[in-house]
């Protein structure tokens, strides 16, 4: 108890000194442009919810197209004016829809708001670092993310409609203003938006990057680091390394489309005219394109991956299984993710002998990805588990990685792939393995840091309302396209009353519509929890899960320098939950081994023979006390 | 309360680690565009089909000067002569101008010759893109530069101005490096 006083004492007198260092933050730096990582991260989180909802709402919308071609909704001509003419969903409409629904959960949430969030809160605070290694770069990391959402979202405003082409952007129809409706202003403007969004994701990950190798606290070496630092580090420098890359193959778009170069374009005849375009490939925007996407679907699943493992290891109250193998499994998915990419293009007439070299890479991708599986699946195995809405979270992402997992081992064969290539069973993988599974992770780290950001919990009963209708409504949604897929039906088609072989599935959109509006009405549960929790939630105590991380070391009260005084001393990894003789079932990575002799185990003490011998003089003494006894 | 033990308050060591790690995010631009352009000529059996013209020998003399005086003016503003340091910032962004200059003499030359940017042979069109966007980083290290001057002038804390110094200098090293191999990659490919 005396120390607990003392410790108070010491934070009163530390509250006195930072009122009087601190300078005094206005309404526009502490909220509108702040420097502080903490409220970075709200903002993207916030901003990424916001898109979230947007693109949720569009996937409605075109969604009552796909069950109900050929019924006139009235509604939908109010909401979207000449884009729904007489209560229809126009096609080039519905095409801009899906693109844009792509782009914005592929970049706005699950990158940037994913990646966004959670690097900001935690690096600084897990790694034990007062702010980012420039925390001016990262406020305008946010700004850029913010003003690429504005333009992205202003396209909706233009006559012609936002950009159709697909989230891919393939030439010729992203590189011709003239190809389609969609192809004009909204395409210029949906350009406009990724540069600027790919600015913010650089700045970012820069920081990201430096932060962890250069500022982490005394103590934290590398394989002191919780799993969630390692996956945001990782993924920051996948995104350092590809972004780049796919700037310079809109680089050279922009030039096709706005100067009259040929790097993509050739042999295009536009309404019945001859364009002097020659001798340029799109097959080569597909290469440059794809060399970031494919890394771009491990930027989005690492840090949910990262997540899930620090949720799954606190609410198992067990070590993570296999830390090293679960780091290992990470940097193996780094680098082969960036030796992958012709997976998407075994149908462009690649050479056979490439395609089968992509798809042994692809294969081998599977392997670090079983890794992480098998550990996460034996970390719960016997653990004293803690069924929060944010471990369901964690399991429901396991969950959707498993089932989405199996399929990519099928696509990842060219010889399948070929016949399976842009039909519904793609559709149905991505959304389960890299859509659903990494929207469970964001949810489950927002769940599970929320008091870390609001100093408030959410409710634990919507919470669970908002899980089980989310998983139970993402598979109905998901599940059946599979055999939609596997019948040939392909994806992005306008209305299937049109095809004599497709009529038969329009029952099961029918099915998956009214699963997505469910799905769809359970985030009601989740934005009012949200909502309600930062304003009226339960106060949280400082460290609400017993965890061990550093970031429930910090008090709960905000400022900007994260800890009054010194920042604390890492002695341990992050995981000692239940460690056998220890007092409490978690050890926080501050407690010194010299504090927890009765549970120090041999290896704790690799490189440290010194505490070894003084490890095992101490056991030797309990163990004289015993006889004596 | 406890003394704070001496930090790195102003993070200047990871600051200067972001210039290597955007070093890196410039140079897979560069390798996407090369390699962009190997794909392109690979698949279409278009090449650039002509000689270069001589001038790129000259800008490329004046890059590497630059990065000569660059390196001189760092060692001026460590051993704490910044008249010197300056005259050398001076020199350097002095030859980067010329550089930039003279890379829009090398456009005009291609352009006489009847080598377009807008072309059917996007192998000749990739010639102007390598140039133009190394020409846009060379504006930024002017600009860098040019922050270094101004700091140097405002007799800013040595602390800083090294530092300033030394991230303009990386950046600067690195753009020279980087025409470096977009010439030579340009030149092994002229035909």
């Amino acid at each position: 108890m005396s120390t607990i006083a003392v410790q108070d004492h010491g934070h009163g007198h530390a509250h006195h000194e930072d009122g009087h260092g601190h300078h005094h933050d206005t309404f526009l730096t502490k909220y509108i442009f702040s420097q502080d990582h903490k409220m970075i991260a709200k903002q993207f989180l916030i901003t990424g919810i916001t898109m979230a909802f947007l693109a949720m709402i569009m996937s409605i919308l075109f969604r009552i197209q796909l069950a109900y071609p050929d019924k006139s909704f009235p509604f939908l001509e109010t909401l979207l004016g000449h884009f729904a003419p007489e209560g229809h969903i126009s096609p080039d409409f519905y095409m801009s829809l899906v693109t844009i629904h792509g782009t914005i959960m592929v970049f706005f949430v699950l990158t940037a708001g994913l990646s966004g969030t959670f690097s900001n809160l935690l690096i600084p605070l897990q790694v034990g670092a007062r702010d980012m290694a420039s925390p001016f770069m990262n406020m305008l990391s946010y700004w850029f993310f913010f003003m690429a959402s504005i333009v992205m979202l202003s396209s909706f405003f233009v006559q012609t409609g936002p950009a159709s082409g697909g989230w891919t952007v393939y030439p010729p129809l992203s590189a011709l203003p003239k190809a389609m409706p969609g192809s004009g202003t909204g395409m210029t403007l949906w350009l406009i938006s990724m540069v600027l969004f790919v600015a913010s994701s650089l700045m970012g990950g820069i920081n990201y990057v430096s932060t962890v190798l250069n500022m982490r606290t005394k103590g934290m070496d590398l394989w002191k680091m919780p799993l969630t630092i390692w996956a945001f580090f990782l993924t920051a420098i996948l995104g350092v390394l590809a972004f780049p890359v796919l700037v310079a193959g809109v680089v050279l778009l922009i030039f096709d489309r706005s100067f009259g170069t040929s790097f993509y374009l050739s042999d295009i005849v536009l309404n019945g005219q001859v364009m002097p375009y020659e001798g340029g490939s799109p097959i080569l925007f597909q290469h440059l394109f794809w060399f970031l996407g494919h890394p771009e679907v491990y930027i989005i699943i690492m840090p949910a991956m990262g997540i899930a493992s620090e949720v799954m290891s606190v609410n198992s109250r067990k070590p993570i299984f296999g830390y090293h193998a679960m780091v290992y499994s990470l940097i193996g998915i780094t680098v082969l993710s960036f030796i992958v990419w012709g997976h998407h293009m075994f149908v462009t007439g690649m050479n056979p002998f490439l395609g089968g070299v992509f798809m042994i890479t692809t294969l081998i991708i599977a392997v670090p990805s079983a890794v992480k599986t098998f550990n996460w699946l034996a970390t719960l195995w016997r653990g004293n588990i803690r069924f929060t809405p944010a471990m369901l979270f964690a399991i429901g992402m396991v969950s959707f990685f498993i089932s989405g997992g199996i399929t990519g081992i099928f696509l990842g064969n060219a010889a399948l792939d070929i016949n399976l290539h842009d039909t519904y069973f793609v559709v149905a993988h991505f959304h389960l393995v890299m859509g659903s599974a990494a929207i469970f992770g964001m949810l489950c780290g927002v769940y599970h840091w929320f008091p870390k950001m609001f100093g408030r919990m959410m409710d634990a009963k919507l919470g669970y309302l908002h899980f089980w209708l989310t998983f139970i409504g993402a598979y109905l949604v998901f599940f059946p396209m599979h055999f939609m897929g596997l019948d040939g039906v392909p994806r992005r088609y306008y209305a299937f009353t049109e095809f004599e072989s497709m009529k038969r599935w329009l029952s099961v959109n029918v099915f998956i519509t009214w699963s997505a509006i469910v799905a769809g009405l359970a985030q009601v549960a989740f934005i009012y929890n949200f909502i309600h929790s930062i304003f009226w939630g339960k106060r949280t105590v400082q460290n609400p899960w017993n965890a061990n991380t550093l970031e429930w070391t910090a008090p709960i009260e905000h400022f900007h320098g994260n800890w009054e005084g010194e920042i604390p001393t890492v002695y341990r990894w992050p995981y000692d939950y239940s460690k056998p003789g220890a007092e409490h079932d978690f050890i926080q990575q501050t407690v010194p081994f010299s504090q927890t002799m009765e549970s120090n185990l041999p290896e704790d003490f690799e490189d440290n023979e010194g505490a070894l011998e003084e490890q095992q003089k101490w056991a030797n003494t309990q163990r004289a006390n015993e006889q004596v006894k | 309360m406890a003394q704070i033990q001496q930090e790195d308050k102003m993070a200047l060591g990871p600051k200067k680690f972001n210039m290597w790690i955007f070093i890196f995010t410039s140079f897979m631009f560069f390798a996407a565009l090369t390699s962009g352009f190997i794909v392109y000529s690979g698949g279409r059996g278009h090449g650039i089909n002509l000689k270069l013209p001589n001038v790129f020998m000259y800008s490329t003399a004046c890059i590497v000067i630059s990065s000569v005086t660059m390196f001189l003016a760092s060692k001026a503003a460590k051993s704490l002569q910044f008249a010197k340091q300056r005259q050398y910032l001076w020199l350097t962004m002095l030859l980067g101008v010329l550089f930039f200059i003279i890379q829009l003499i090398g456009w005009s030359q291609l352009i006489n010759m009847g080598v377009y940017f807008v072309n059917n042979n996007a192998s000749q069109s990739f010639i102007y893109v390598f140039t133009g966007m190394h020409l846009i980083h060379i504006i930024a290290g002017l600009l860098l530069i040019a922050n270094t001057l101004r700091g140097s002038y405002k007799n800013i804390p040595q602390v800083k101005n090294l530092f300033g110094m030394e991230m303009s200098s990386i950046f600067w090293h690195f753009i020279d490096i980087i025409w470096i191999y977009l010439y030579v990659f340009l030149l092994l490919n002229q035909y």
